[in-house]
């Protein structure tokens, strides 16, 4: 009877442990996330020269939208092969604001190439700031929010979804490239030489409040991705993943999950785009071709689906590598981005967080000369009385 | 009436072309469950195919040349298929019930394949002939040792970095000899230039037929028949159908699952490369021509309804003819002649040119699809979750 | 087990070559770096002391077809002017970037090569939209570009300078002979993106104003190769033969032309006149279903003059006897000369002096004498070949002497009486004539 109130007590204690041991986990993820967030958006702008950091800008909205992807194919285990565009709606909807900065009753200038007088009515709103941003996040989110729910209450899954949403972007794409007398078709919308609340958009002080609101946002976002994929919200979202048909039988209704989940994905993207666009200076409709929405997937998978710090290692890691191989050998960089896909998805299915997590640490402490971590329950492991049999058969040994 | 029949029979001739860039995949994706993006680039092999038998046939004069077509099919076929085979053992059997990694790896290869076409020259040829005899040499010597299983890692490895390191050094070499540096095909297009026969066409209707379709929807009732004889009526289609069927039984029964995959495999994509050699008498023939086959394809056999043949025959000639209605205005005139209402007037209008007939029809197949979510001719059964 | 070991050692390799390849890059990245430094220690141009200038075209992706043919002249200009002694006493650097066919990537390659490889202007871009997207990246550094390709005019930017030709040194010739000699029934046909819609725009005023009638048109989206609906609409819309326009760029053309005498469209009943084929498509195409139809350029490999003769010969002797020269080709030659001879008249790589001094510069180009305009385009002249058989044209129409250009085009309302002149700041890029 003692004994066993002595066992849980020291359970209790072993408890306490472990919340301890969370807490100080999650302190040093939450002094590790400060300390980027001072180092990327407080020294880096001041140590690399503006260009630059003008394409870390752009690789960091990227990384936004592959965490929108993650959420959707790391955890929900759909694979959207369209969200260039959510993406580019997003872009329009900023750049079309920035366009709009100019004296009352004028018109963007190249509207009067096409013979158009007024401006067309869905761009009206456009006018207002704190509309536009209102737009450039529901916007994307109800469009992919409208496409889910067309597939997916007709429990449209797997591939089939993939090769869907592949369609609805050649659609986009087609739709924006023929429409010149809304949306200036194939040449896009600059943003470079117009004015956001009377400073012009390229100068060094507005990109770089951009690059900032970039960091910030990536880490909002972040934050958002995991608090939706560790609660309840989350392990539904991976039951879904992992056993659709079973979630059912439980009770619940996939579909519903299913849509709202494409649907903030689908804002990441468009808030990602929007960032994108200004960094970039122009917005056209070839950011919806088909390669470039397979290649966000890509970002993902070198990362690691299902670890949100993947999908942004993932991104920064291919963009980078894209920028050196492409600006040195740009016909090797084709023949590395196809491997690369093989690679990740024949021998790295993990991609790199995956791979260190589960393998890479252990090597490497090993090679320190270090013990193994085991991996087994926490609670088993942290237990006295586990421990001291352990100890008991090491020494009998 | 004419105008009727000439509608009709440009509906059918697009949708042949779709047809027989569909069939390949019907046969990949239905039979294996296998997402192949690289389908395009296969299709692109075929029609570079095509491209060096016509130049292998041009210096022997005609007649010989206006033959060129006829013996460039089997070619294409030939040359896709192995290329098929080398994916289909080297990446894609790793990948099985995977559909999703498929895709991806596929999307990889086609990659590969597309700046293969662009930057191949005698150089790389040989140097990739290099790079396969070391190693596949080396692991063929390697593999008699007794202890193979447990060097085995260490040797793939160690064989990896040796032969390309040999074959990379190789390369550098001899990269200074401008013969061998020169590309066989460059990124440019290149002309593939249809027999006379071909060319022009016969007014047997009261309308002009070009005969480079009737040749391809020859063609493509030549191949359906075939592969329909294939895998109805012989042996190997029987084993191919019970795999598709049942794996693991099967395999019980002696079936040997692994060449029944390699083998669809080739099929798949060997039809993949006569749609190419097809194809290269209507459009351009250079690396990005798989690109623009893609997706229309893919359409295709998801509105067929996957595994079945005659769904993927419906959809192609349906899209073929809708895509035709709308985009020549037919269907406007049509309405127009029936006093529609004005709404559906200017609406048909409006996507009355080809760029905007194609977001219509896609458009058409996603609310298709809303309701017949399996294609026209569903699988029954629990096949059909995948 | 072996599996999984298997998998381990893939993955060794991999990451191994995969790490190389990064290193490689990053390496010569770093190279980049220490080259932007002008004149920094051993590097070609300590030993040359050179001028720096920018090449910013596709190498990859689905305009790299095209625009590689502009970096081989391109080059080819830069190697003779240094084989003759360079500018001012120095050699040409040419620094080659990828816009890789996409146009942010076309805006970043731009600023890099202003900003780190401080090179003194830039020679590039192919398609409008990528041009429009680098334009910002001028516009806010005030720096210069060269632009070598036939466009759709309505632009006129003090950063920029056009040595291809806008509408009026191409299309509208073209329009008012095909109206004189071939019938005043047009249909046209283009890819569906700004240059073929600004164009039938353009010609649509113009044939309306001329007496021609515009029977219909079409377009295709970019790289689309199904054509038979717009044949069919060809057919029922000129039952009886007329004249097609076309402004069909890339893949849709091969589709366009094979399928055109599939459909027994042919030369004689149905001339098409071409905006965007050129010697170099045409062999892409095959002369035999281009025999007989029609391209309006400013230059042909088959011109008659003595540099003409010279710049074939030298280019088949440096890049092989089997490439051919076309327009875009030699604008892109002209331009480098241009910028050589302002830089020598200014007697510096300085910005403005150069901007200055390249307004009035004429050269003796393979297509006869080009000068220099106030409003940064070059006067030229316009000519109409036919394709004959051996896929090179036979000019059935040009010029008497060369043309002005007029960027703002007199034929759409909105730019009407608008006029360009980059020399007087009082009137600047657009203002009422």
């Amino acid at each position: 009877m003692a004994r066993k109130d002595e066992g849980s007590r020291m359970k209790d204690e072993t408890g306490i442990q472990l919340k301890r041991k969370k807490n100080k986990n999650r302190l040093i993820e939450v002094g590790a996330i400060i300390a980027l967030v001072i180092v990327m958006a407080v020294l880096l702008p001041s140590v690399i020269p503006a260009f630059r950091l003008r394409l870390i800008g752009r690789f960091l909205s990227l990384a936004i939208v592959a965490l929108g992807i993650d959420l959707i194919w790391g955890y929900t285990g759909l694979l959207s092969l369209g969200h260039g565009i959510f993406f580019a709606l997003g872009g329009y909807a900023l750049a079309m604001h920035l366009k709009l900065q100019i004296p009352e009753g004028q018109i963007p200038d190249f509207f009067t190439l096409y013979g158009v007088k007024e401006l067309p009515w869905v761009w009206l709103p456009f006018h207002s700031f704190p509309i536009t941003i209102l737009a450039l996040i529901i916007v994307p989110g109800i469009v992919a929010g409208l496409i889910g729910y067309l597939v997916f209450r007709n429990r449209i899954k797997g591939v089939y979804f993939s090769i869907l949403t592949q369609a609805a972007l050649l659609v986009f794409y087609n739709f924006f490239n023929g429409q010149q007398k809304i949306i200036n078709g194939t040449n896009g919308l600059k943003t470079d030489t117009e004015k956001i609340f009377d400073l012009v958009v390229s100068s060094p002080n507005v990109q770089r409040t951009f690059y900032i609101i970039t960091v910030i946002l990536l880490v909002l976002i972040y934050l958002l991705c995991r608090w939706l994929t560790t609660g309840r919200f989350g392990r539904l979202l991976m039951a879904i993943r992992d056993d659709e048909t079973r979630v059912r039988f439980s009770g619940y209704d996939p579909t519903g999950y299913k849509v709202l989940v494409f649907a903030i994905s689908g804002t990441i993207a468009g808030i990602a785009g929007a960032l994108y666009t200004v960094q970039t200076g122009i917005i056209t409709p070839s950011i919806m071709q088909v390669a470039f929405s397979i290649e966000m997937v890509i970002w993902v998978a070198v990362g690691g689906r299902g670890t949100l710090i993947g999908a942004i290692i993932g991104t920064m890691l291919v963009r980078l590598a894209q920028t050196f191989l492409s600006e040195s050998f740009p016909e090797i960089w084709l023949f590395f981005q196809g491997a690369l896909f093989l690679i990740v998805v024949t021998v790295l299915p993990d991609g790199i967080v995956g791979w260190w997590t589960g393998y890479g640490w252990d090597k490497l402490r090993s090679l320190l000369g270090l013990k193994r971590s085991v991996v087994t329950y926490p609670s088993l492991a942290e237990d006295p009385e586990v421990q001291r049999e352990i100890g008991e058969i090491s020494e009998n040994k | 009436m004419s105008t009727l029949v000439e509608g009709l029979f440009n509906g059918f001739s697009i949708g042949s072309v779709l047809l027989i860039a569909a069939l390949g995949l019907a046969i990949v994706f239905g039979l294996m469950g296998v997402i192949n993006l690289a389908h395009g680039e296969l299709m692109m092999l075929g029609a570079y195919a095509t491209f060096v038998v016509q130049n292998i046939f041009k210096p022997l004069g005609e007649p010989w040349f206006s033959l060129y077509i006829i013996v460039a099919i089997p070619v294409a076929f030939i040359v896709s298929a192995t290329v098929g085979l080398i994916l289909e053992r080297g990446a894609i059997r790793f990948l099985y019930g995977r559909p999703l990694e498929t895709l991806l790896a596929t999307w990889g290869i086609s990659l590969i394949l597309r700046q293969f076409v662009r930057s191949v020259d005698w150089l790389l040829f040989i140097s990739i002939g290099v790079f396969c005899l070391l190693f596949f040499g080396g692991m063929k010597l390697v593999k008699r040792r007794n202890d193979w299983l447990r060097i085995k890692n260490k040797v793939i490895a160690l064989l990896l970095f040796l032969s390309g390191g040999i074959a990379i050094a190789f390369n550098s070499l001899l990269s200074s000899n401008s013969t061998l540096t020169k590309p066989w095909f460059s990124a440019r297009n290149v002309d593939v230039t249809a027999p006379s026969w071909l060319r022009g066409g016969t007014d047997a209707l009261g309308f002009q037929i070009p005969y480079a379709r009737l040749f391809i929807i020859v063609l493509t009732i030549i191949c359906l028949i075939g592969v329909y004889w294939f895998l109805q009526r012989s042996t190997w289609g029987l084993k191919i159908r019970a795999v598709t069927q049942n794996r693991t039984m099967s395999s019980c029964l002696g079936i040997p699952t692994d060449k029944v995959d390699a083998l669809t495999f080739a099929l798949g994509t060997g039809m993949a490369g006569v749609a190419g050699c097809a194809v290269s008498l209507l459009g351009s023939v250079g690396p990005n021509t798989g690109q623009n086959y893609i997706v229309d394809t893919f359409m295709v056999v998801v509105v067929g309804g996957v595994g079945n043949l005659l769904g993927t025959v419906l959809a192609a000639m349906g899209i073929g003819v809708l895509n035709y209605l709308i985009g020549s205005g037919t269907l406007a005139l049509m309405l127009t002649n029936i006093n529609a209402p004005q709404g559906a007037l200017d609406l048909a209008f409006f996507f009355a040119n080809s760029s905007m007939a194609k977001v219509m029809v896609f458009a058409l197949i996603i609310v298709f699809l809303q309701i017949k979510p399996a294609g026209l001719f569903p699988q029954k059964g629990r096949t059909a979750e995948l | 087990m072996s599996q999984l070991g298997r998998r381990k050692f893939l993955l060794y390799g991999s990451t191994g070559v995969l790490a190389s390849l990064l290193l490689k890059g990053c390496a010569s990245g770093g190279e980049g770096d220490t080259a932007a430094d002008p004149c920094a220690g051993a590097n070609p141009c300590a030993a040359g002391d050179g001028i720096k200038v920018g090449i910013l075209h596709s190498l990859s992706g689905t305009m790299a077809i095209s625009e590689t043919t502009v970096v081989d002249a391109e080059m080819m200009a830069i190697d003779e002017i240094n084989a003759a002694g360079g500018v001012l006493g120095k050699k040409i650097i040419p620094v080659k970037e990828d816009g890789a066919s996409d146009w942010p990537t076309f805006a970043e390659k731009a600023a890099k090569l202003i900003d780190q490889d401080k090179v003194v202007t830039v020679f590039g871009c192919w398609a409008s939209a990528s041009r429009k997207a680098v334009m910002p990246v001028f516009e806010s550094k005030k720096h210069m570009l060269w632009y070598p390709v036939q466009y759709e005019g309505q632009e006129c930017s003090n950063n920029v300078f056009y040595t291809g030709a806008p509408p009026t040194q191409q299309i509208e010739p073209a329009v008012d002979w095909l109206l004189e000699n071939k019938g005043i029934e047009f249909f046209l046909v283009g890819s569906d993106y700004v240059f073929p819609r600004t164009a039938n725009t353009i010609i649509k005023e113009q044939l309306a104003a001329k007496g021609g009638k515009t029977v219909g048109e079409d377009y295709l989206p970019l790289g689309d190769t199904e054509v038979t609906p717009i044949i069919a609409k060809i057919k029922a819309a000129l039952p009886n033969g007329g004249v097609i326009f076309n402004s069909l760029n890339g893949d849709s053309n091969v589709s366009f032309f094979k399928q055109m005498q599939g459909a027994g469209l042919t030369a004689d009943k149905y001339p098409v006149m071409s905006v965007s084929v050129a010697e170099e498509e045409v062999r892409q195409i095959g002369a035999e279903y281009l025999k007989g139809h029609y391209a309006s350029w400013n230059y042909y490999q088959t011109v008659e003059t003595p540099a003409n003769s010279k710049f074939v010969a030298d280019f088949k002797a440096k890049y092989g006897e089997d490439r051919v020269t076309n327009d875009p080709m030699e604008s892109a030659y002209i331009m480098v000369y241009l910028w050589k001879q302002a830089v020598e008249k200014a007697g510096t790589t300085d910005l403005e002096p150069v901007r200055a001094a390249a307004v009035g510069q004429t050269f003796d180009a393979p297509q006869g004498e080009v000068a220099m305009q106030p409003n940064h385009h070059i006067s030229q002249t316009v000519r109409l070949g036919q394709v004959r058989d051996d896929g090179l044209f036979d000019v059935v129409w040009s010029t008497e002497e060369s043309l002005e250009p007029i960027p703002w085009n007199q034929y759409v309302k909105e730019t009407q009486g608008f006029a360009c002149d980059l020399t007087d700041p009082a009137k600047g890029g657009k203002y009422k004539a």
